[in-house]
């Protein structure tokens, strides 16, 4: 079917809603409460365009398309109304981008550059909630929260686990647990992923950097065979910060607990970073000459006096396919036997 | 992980799935609520997927085979086979139907204690479905000829012909990152990369060309075999990377034993694991973040792997300390960068022929990629099998070799947990990970709780014919009276110190997922 959308022709797919046709063609509309992988919703109303003919604005992300409508996106009349609704928004959130882990990433702070929103002028009462950070993984901070659903939609829809839901209504509606008790879940963290805003956020990345300031790299989890696709966000060498790659990936947009948050592992104290060589029972620091000649020295005399066969390797499920093709080969090729394996079988 | 939506049955086995695979178990859940599909779960534990699943076969640990066996034998005598897809792609179909004479869903109800109803419920259910998804995990390598229950899988898969297209197949979930990679590019005793056999002299030939040097064509020791070899000190010395085998192992008292035989240990790894304390040499090698080169996932898909930060100090690439270590030894390296490595992986491998890394941006590319224009290969077995027909094998059900008595009268199983991975040497050394989950426990039922007066929490002794440890209760409706479960990533108290070595005679895989055991306050 034929809509216009801001004087472009579109072919429009039955079905497809206003902003899903706009999008294809280009248009961008903002949105606060709609995500791609989710159910509609139809809460924030900064998607509202102008479709010729009603007197009142729709919610793009929830109306679909018709034959033959004229769409206009961005009029003055459909700017005012959404720096309106803005407004709203802000007049009950905290004034505290400067400190917010979310600065440099957060929809609403971007909105509100786009739409000039400064003073408030509807200054009301504000929802204060203590911060919950009494759980292992995630600092929930409701007073920021715009209750876009899209946390609870994702824990029901995508994740199948339900922990989390919108209790009461109005100006007391709330994210929460059954009995707003402290977060107890699968602690996927993809409720953080799709926050919008700084409600939700990582706790180990807390106060270690920004968006602006943070390198980021795509790679694959290293945890299970599935495989992720996550982003390493970097700050001076360090990892501060997971999230499942933008990219398509076998993941889709979601990870685990262990790709999510056991990354710290990297920079654990605890990490070998020197050769070392035993020495009456205990480990001495060496110079990797002194390590590698010092193995080499006594493979080469148990390979002399015993054979090559008197010689195994472990390999590691754990590494690279370079690394594990190399060790194989420097197994088979270099010390002369067969006998090389890795932990697949446990 | 997209292809569970295209089945309209999913029939998972021995997969706790939300807390081992938990982005692969997302599609099921999909699949099962969004797109209709119907979801039958044999484990002997009430995981998580029962909460979304039409059955839930909760056999006994140890009998698996004896329950497919059942549902083949069910799917036979009901006339629910694939008789086209028999006749044209399969072989010894016959051979085999004698074999199951015995496992009538009575007698299968007695040794699994799966209700005969449901048994034959899941066969019909499996058999009629247009397309239908197996997923099972552990133990069970593609290039090893596998276990009794794979096989028992295979015949079910082939007697219906539930293979070849999407939607339809038997998909072992790798339970490390790139174990699928690690056989691929021959990290194993049999094969060189590209599971070509070592010991068939073209083989042979072929590898010595490329490598220029003299090759072994017999047959390696499997790891445990080295475990063996090394308490019988035949294997004098080890050269073990990134792994942690005195934790991973069975029996761990007797792994111990074992490598403290050994005349020279060199270990490389990131951290100081507990077969790393017994080495002669230890070398600091980098973690997934501090290296550029290729994982390979569970569906043969491989994908780039890129350094975003700088090992520690000293510590270095794993594939720089290998060719550092095979020039010392004489033996000559020389590769600038992983994407050489991986050229000649392609040029020596027939399934990776056409990879290389400037290919394998986004999704990557899953094999066998024959040639560089080659995108891929989504489904395997489409026209025909790697052997040509899909040959249907008789299974025995052969009972676990300690199963549990007077005196050991519970089954012990192990496995893994959401939060926690492996050998813990990661996630335990992760703030958030650590905080949550500290410390192992014994998820037993609460019939066998209240009968032995344990309560939530409370530490207990479990001890085997092998070892003993000390761990706290977990009671829970996870499993059923008799059966008890320990993840094995504490080393505090850890599930392989009661653990048995007894291996599969084919895949040479320990018996982790039973043992006797008994329970003491
Ligand atoms: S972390 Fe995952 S399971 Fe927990 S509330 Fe968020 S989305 Fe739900
Ligand atoms: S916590 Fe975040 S995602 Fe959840 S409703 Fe509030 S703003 Fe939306
Ligand atoms: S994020 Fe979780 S599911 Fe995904 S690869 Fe990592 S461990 Fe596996
Ligand atoms: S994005 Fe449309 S109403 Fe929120």
């Amino acid at each position: 079917m034929k809509v216009t959308i801001d004087n472009k022709e579109i072919i429009a797919n039955n079905g497809e809603t206003i902003l899903e046709a706009a999008k294809r063609a280009g248009i961008n509309i903002p949105t606060l409460c709609h995500h791609p992988k989710l159910s509609n919703y139809g809460g924030c109303r900064v998607c509202m365009v102008e479709i010729k003919g009603m007197n009142r604005f729709v919610a793009s992300c929830t109306t679909p398309v018709a034959d033959n409508i004229v769409v206009e996106t961005n009029t003055t009349n459909i700017r005012q109304s959404r720096k309106t609704v803005l407004e709203l928004i802000l007049s009950d959130h905290p004034n505290d981008c400067m400190t917010c882990d979310k600065t440099g990433d957060c929809t609403l702070q971007d909105l509100a550059y786009e739409y000039g929103v400064k003073e408030n002028p509807y200054i009301g009462a504000m929802r204060q909630y203590p911060t919950e950070d009494k759980n292992p993984y995630i600092i929930r901070d409701f007073s920021k929260c715009i209750l876009c659903a899209k946390c609870t939609r994702v824990c029901n829809e995508i994740r199948g686990v339900g922990a989390i839901d919108i209790m009461k209504r109005g100006f007391y509606a709330k994210v929460a647990m059954p009995f707003d008790e402290v977060l107890d879940c699968e602690f996927c963290g993809n409720c953080v992923d799709v926050c919008p805003v700084g409600s939700l956020t990582e706790k180990i990345a807390k106060g270690k950097g920004r968006t602006w300031e943070t390198r980021k790299v795509d790679t694959i989890c290293a945890y299970c065979g599935v495989g992720c696709g996550i982003t390493l966000h970097i700050k001076d060498n360090t990892v501060i910060k997971v999230t499942p790659t933008e990219k398509e990936s076998v993941n889709n947009g979601s990870l685990c607990v262990k790709g999510k948050f056991a990354y710290d592992f990297i920079n654990s104290a605890d990490r070998l970073k020197k050769p070392l060589i035993k020495k009456d029972g205990k480990f001495v620091e060496a110079t990797w000459d002194e390590a590698i000649d010092y193995t080499v020295k006594r493979l080469k005399e148990i390979k002399e006096k015993h054979g090559s066969d008197s010689i195994g390797g472990l390999s590691s499920a754990r590494c690279t396919n370079e690394d594990n093709y190399l060790f194989q080969k420097f197994m088979r090729a270099g010390i002369g036997t067969n006998n090389v394996d890795h932990c697949a079988r446990y | 992980m997209e292809e569970a939506e295209k089945a309209d049955v999913i029939f998972v086995i021995g997969s706790n799935t939300t807390e081992t695979h938990p982005v692969a178990a997302l599609g099921i859940k999909k699949a099962v609520r969004y797109k209709g599909a119907k979801l039958i779960v044999a484990d002997p534990r009430r995981i998580d997927l029962c909460r979304f699943a039409d059955l839930h076969l909760g056999h006994r640990p140890g009998t698996d085979a004896a329950l497919i066996n059942g549902l083949l034998k069910v799917i036979i005598d009901e006339d629910l086979t694939d008789k086209k897809f028999i006749a044209e792609r399969t072989e010894c179909f016959d051979d085999i139907k004698d074999s199951l004479k015995q496992f009538t869903p009575e007698y299968v109800e007695k040794i699994t204690g799966v209700p005969k109803e449901r048994i034959i419920n899941a066969a019909r259910m499996y058999a009629n479905a247009k397309n239908a998804l197996i997923y099972y995990t552990m133990g069970i390598t593609q290039h090893t000829n596998g276990t009794g229950n794979v096989r028992a899988l295979a015949n079910l898969v082939l007697s219906t012909g539930k293979i070849g297209r999407e939607g339809s197949g038997l998909n072992p979930l790798r339970g490390q990152n790139n174990v699928q990679g690690a056989c691929d590019v021959g990290a194993l005793p049999e094969y060189y990369s590209g599971y070509q056999k070592v010991n068939d002299e073209k083989n042979q030939e072929k590898f010595e060309k490329a490598w220029g040097a003299r090759l072994s064509n017999k047959l390696g020791l499997t790891a445990t075999e080295m475990t063996e070899a090394a308490d019988a000190e035949r294997l004098k010395a080890m050269y073990v990377m990134g792994e942690n085998p005195l934790l991973s192992d069975p029996d761990i008292n007797h792994t111990r034993h074992a490598f403290e035989k050994l005349e020279f240990l060199v270990v490389q790894d990131i951290f100081m694991s507990e077969t790393a304390e017994l080495a002669d040499v230890v070398l600091p090698a980098s973690c997934f973040a501090e290296k550029d080169g290729t994982f390979t996932n569970t569906e043969r898909r491989i994908q780039m792997v890129r350094k975003a930060v700088e090992p520690p100090e000293e510590a270095t690439e794993d594939w720089k300390i290998i060719i550092k270590l095979s020039n010392a030894f004489g033996y000559k390296m020389e590769y600038k960068s992983p994407a050489d490595i991986m050229d000649e992986i392609a040029a020596n491998t027939p399934q990776y022929a056409g990879i290389s890394f400037d290919r394998l941006n986004g999704l990557g590319i899953q094999w066998p990629c024959p040639d560089k224009n080659h995108s891929g290969t989504r489904t395997l077995h489409k026209e025909k099998f790697t052997r040509g027909k899909g040959l249907f094998t008789k299974v025995e059900f052969i009972p676990s070799r300690e199963l549990p008595d007077n005196e050991y009268p519970f089954i012990l199983t192990t496995g893994r947990m959401l939060t926690h991975y492996h050998t813990g040497t990661m996630t335990r050394r992760s703030a958030g990970p650590n905080e949550h989950v500290k410390e192992g426990y014994v998820e037993l039922s609460h019939e066998d709780a209240n009968r032995l007066n344990i309560k939530n929490g409370e530490k207990v002794k479990v001890s085997s014919r092998r070892g003993q440890i000390d761990i706290k209760a977990k009671v829970t409706d996870m499993v059923s009276q008799g059966i008890v479960f320990i993840p094995f990533h504490f080393k505090e108290a850890a599930a392989n110190m009661l653990t048995s070595r007894e291996l599969d005679p084919v895949a040479k895989i320990p018996e982790l997922k039973s043992c006797a055991v008994k329970i003491e306050k």
